[in-house]
């Protein structure tokens, strides 16, 4: 086994002809937080929805836990899976979205349920024991029979956490998960995702939280104009930039 | 002046001249249709009597609307009987409808450009002919088809052979042609319904693994039905009424029962109201089905969702006992 859960080479993607992502080199190991900075339009979303292929890319490679994503290599060609096979990929790759995309007719309890007993077959009971577990876990007890609607952003998005983690992903990918909140909400998803860093979990992390990198990230990428423009250890990444665009990028965030 | 200096000043509402002017017009017009419907009014019939050999004779009062004559019919077996098939029709043609309008609004939005222009043909063919050519064609098409053979496509091996007037009642060819016809309508109802889903929601799912078919199933049309359910109730309740076309080719529902009726007994309006009548109480208990099933699949979207009719009205009651209550501890304070 590999030490790098995620492996990307060269990727490229775009989009009616904008090129969005031009070749980007990205390698993230196994229990390591890696975050991506950037103006917005820099590709960083897409490179994350491409490594759970949400996107297709154009060209590159992509591997997650040794394994291409979307497509089979054989006889030194790539045939593109069917949906079924890319379901079963994506079912071991969690991921939180901006607007958390939490399941609106399903109560607190469901959402965390539905994709263990209905991907995984997991047994009814054993779903339901885990999501309150899970709940507990982001700091929601009692909430089970809520709507999401009933609650508030922070509280939507850490039930997003807790339904990607009800898959007992390998690798969880965040986009943005801050970005729709109110600024006093942040620090409560903030505290879970540092929780879940800890407890060794892979994570690749979109995110304008500069502290948050700073404190949690192994390393920082940042990307700019659709090429990984600086990275390395967050410390020195973001205190002393070298590039002349991270300098300019963290003067306008910090 | 109040306590502290400020002159108190008197607000005078606005007085609404219009309001009483349009009260009272409506009055007059709703007087007069009450009078219509329910007062008798004089008629060219007289009865006579024979009192002590003496003939008196006095104009006999009727309603306009011969509600006696309603009352007859209201309950007869024909009508009864007719009633029964339109519920029948509208159900069998609303299910067709639905299942095949939800089968096509998918595969209209399916990558695979067959299956697109597959469904946007059938929309476009059976929208774009009359219903009413439709039942036709369908009760006569054995002119069209006599047998019907399921084989092998261009041999003459044949596995069924089925001669088409006697398998196709008149009854089933309504059903059919209603059921076609509607699922046209249906198809652009559901895919407006499966649209209004936020895209959010299907990389949710498709994020945790779920198949496309899981996506549909689970995420996307549990919650387009919130959109779907309003236009479907209109649609049944137009279903309903469309039924009554069946009589064009012989089936008995309940405009046709009617219909015989009076074409022996020339009792036309009377009939007509009772069919009209019970066209409206089908379509009220539509009307309350349709609004549990909105509430139903309403869940999640509204933080409260709205109380029931029932819900409301146990509510003002108890606002009015409270106040009834509160006005009587007054007085007794008072006294």
């Amino acid at each position: 086994m590999s030490e790098a859960m995620v492996e990307v080479r060269g990727v490229h993607k775009s989009y009616a002809g904008v090129e969005v992502l031009k070749g980007v080199d990205l390698t993230v190991n196994r229990g390591e937080v890696t975050c991506l900075i950037g103006p917005s339009g820099s590709g960083k979303s897409t490179l994350l929805r491409c490594i759970n292929h949400l996107e297709k890319h154009d060209a590159g490679e992509l591997r997650v836990d040794g394994d291409l994503v979307g497509y089979e290599a054989r006889n030194g060609k790539l045939y593109e899976l069917n949906d079924k096979a890319i379901c079963e990929k994506r079912s071991h790759i969690g991921m939180v979205f901006q607007r958390f995309n939490l399941f609106q007719h399903l109560t607190v309890l469901e959402n965390i349920t539905v994709g263990q007993t209905q991907v995984k077959n997991v047994d009814r009971d054993v779903a339901r024991t885990k999501a309150r577990e899970l709940l507990k876990r982001v700091g929601l007890e009692g909430k089970e029979k809520h709507y999401p609607s009933q609650l508030s952003g922070g509280q939507q998005q850490r039930v997003a956490i807790a339904r990607a983690l009800a898959m007992e992903p390998k690798l969880m990918l965040f986009d943005e998960p801050t970005s729709a909140l109110d600024p006093e909400l942040v620090g409560e998803v903030l505290d879970v995702m540092k929780d879940l860093a800890r407890s060794g979990m892979t994570m690749i992390v979109v995110t304008h939280e500069m502290g948050f990198a700073r404190e949690v990230a192994d390393t920082v990428y940042f990307l700019d104009g659709g090429v990984i423009e600086e990275s390395g250890d967050p410390r020195e990444v973001l205190l002393s930039p070298s590039s002349e665009r991270l300098k300019n990028f963290l003067s306008k965030v910090l | 002046m109040s306590a502290n200096g400020d002159v108190a000043v008197k607000v005078v509402p606005v007085r609404h001249v219009g309001r009483w002017i349009g009260l009272a017009a409506v009055s007059v017009l709703l007087a007069m249709l009450i009078h219509t419907l329910f007062f008798q009014v004089s008629s060219a019939k007289q009865a006579c009597t024979l009192t002590n050999g003496v003939r008196v004779c006095h104009g006999v009062k009727v309603w306009r609307f011969q509600w006696d004559v309603v009352g007859q019919y209201f309950f007869t077996s024909e009508v009864l009987h007719g009633l029964l098939i339109t519920v029948e029709l509208t159900v069998i043609s609303m299910i067709i409808g639905i299942l095949l309008g939800m089968t096509i609004a998918v595969m209209r939005m399916s990558p695979n450009r067959v299956l697109s222009s597959l469904a946007w043909s059938y929309t476009w063919f059976f929208r774009g002919t009359p219903v009413l050519v439709q039942l036709v064609f369908w009760a006569f098409i054995g002119l069209l088809y006599p047998h019907l053979t399921i084989g092998i496509p261009f041999t003459h091996l044949a596995f069924v052979h089925i001669h088409v007037n006697v398998a196709l009642t008149p009854f089933e060819a309504v059903f059919i042609g209603l059921g076609l016809n509607e699922g046209a309508y249906m198809s652009e109802i559901a895919r407006s319904g499966l649209i209004s889903v936020d895209e959010g929601q299907i990389e949710a799912a498709s994020s945790l693994g779920m198949t496309r078919r899981q996506t549909l199933r689970l995420v996307v049309i549990p919650q387009a039905m919130r959109v779907i359910i309003p236009p479907t109730g209109n649609e049944v309740i137009s279903m309903l009424k469309t039924t009554s076309l069946a009589s064009a080719v012989g089936v008995l529902e309940l405009f046709g029962a009617v219909e015989n009726v009076y074409a022996t007994n020339y009792k036309i309006m009377p009939l007509l109201v009772v069919a009209s009548i019970w066209y409206l109480i089908v379509t009220t208990v539509l009307s309350i089905g349709q609004f549990y099933l909105e509430r139903r699949f309403a869940r999640g979207a509204l933080r409260t969702p709205p109380p029931t009719p029932i819900q409301r009205l146990r509510a003002d009651l108890r606002g009015i006992g409270s106040k009834f209550r509160t006005k009587r501890g007054v007085a007794e304070v008072s006294a």
